[in-house]
């Protein structure tokens, strides 16, 4: 799992029928200093989570996991909103 | 699987419901030498490690979900052991720890080093 801020949303019409009514939103990994990091990417939403809001995310089959019975085909979900975060990198 | 530093922690209270009562922990990935390996990870703690702590990391979902008995939720990364040492063969530097003095002949033994 990886910690990311949403920055934005993305609206799609012509999609697979299973991704009907999911979220997509756009997130910018962080580090745990929360500098951003890597390239953006876009994510479902598994949370309810809104713009400018710290969270964890998913990658893999896994990230489907939280849509089942159903079988949405992504590879990235929002599975968790982050209230803090501890960094201690010298002990 | 990743050999890794626990670097921190995290709280979340709206998570995925498989998510309840996991210690969240995050985690630096590490190379041979000690340097990172990339961005920390956020992963599970299967095994109570703590800050500080040199550990084994998980970075599949099969293996993380088993390890922490949640089968079947949205987790791929998790902390399945700690590591006590590690062997390397000798010439390699284990953390950035100078190697033990080594003359030619002894090279191609095994040298052991404490974390």
């Amino acid at each position: 799992m990886y910690l990311g801020r949403v920055i934005g949303n993305i609206w799609s019409t012509v999609k697979d029928e299973r991704l009907t009514g999911q979220r997509l939103l756009v997130v910018q990994p962080l580090t745990p200093e929360l500098k951003p990091t890597g390239k953006q990417l876009i994510c479902t939403d598994a949370m309810g989570c809104g713009a400018g809001e710290l969270i964890y995310w998913v990658k893999g089959k896994e990230a489907c996991m939280p849509f089942l019975p159903t079988e949405v085909p992504v590879d990235t979900t929002i599975v968790g909103i982050v209230d803090e975060v501890h960094v201690d990198r010298n002990k | 699987m990743l050999i890794a530093r626990v670097i921190g922690d995290m709280v979340a209270t709206q998570k995925h419901a498989s998510h309840e009562g996991m210690k969240i922990l995050l985690v630096q990935p590490l190379n041979l030498d000690g340097s990172d390996r990339g961005d920390a990870v956020v992963a599970f703690d299967a095994v109570d490690a703590g800050i500080g702590d040199q550990v084994l990391l998980a970075t599949e979902g099969f293996s993380a979900m088993t390890s922490v008995g949640r089968p079947a939720s949205p987790i791929d990364m998790s902390v399945i052991g700690v590591i006590d040492t590690i062997d390397l063969i000798d010439g390699l530097e284990w953390l950035g720890k100078a190697p033990a003095a080594s003359t030619p002949e002894k090279s191609n033994k095994k040298s052991k080093r404490e974390k």
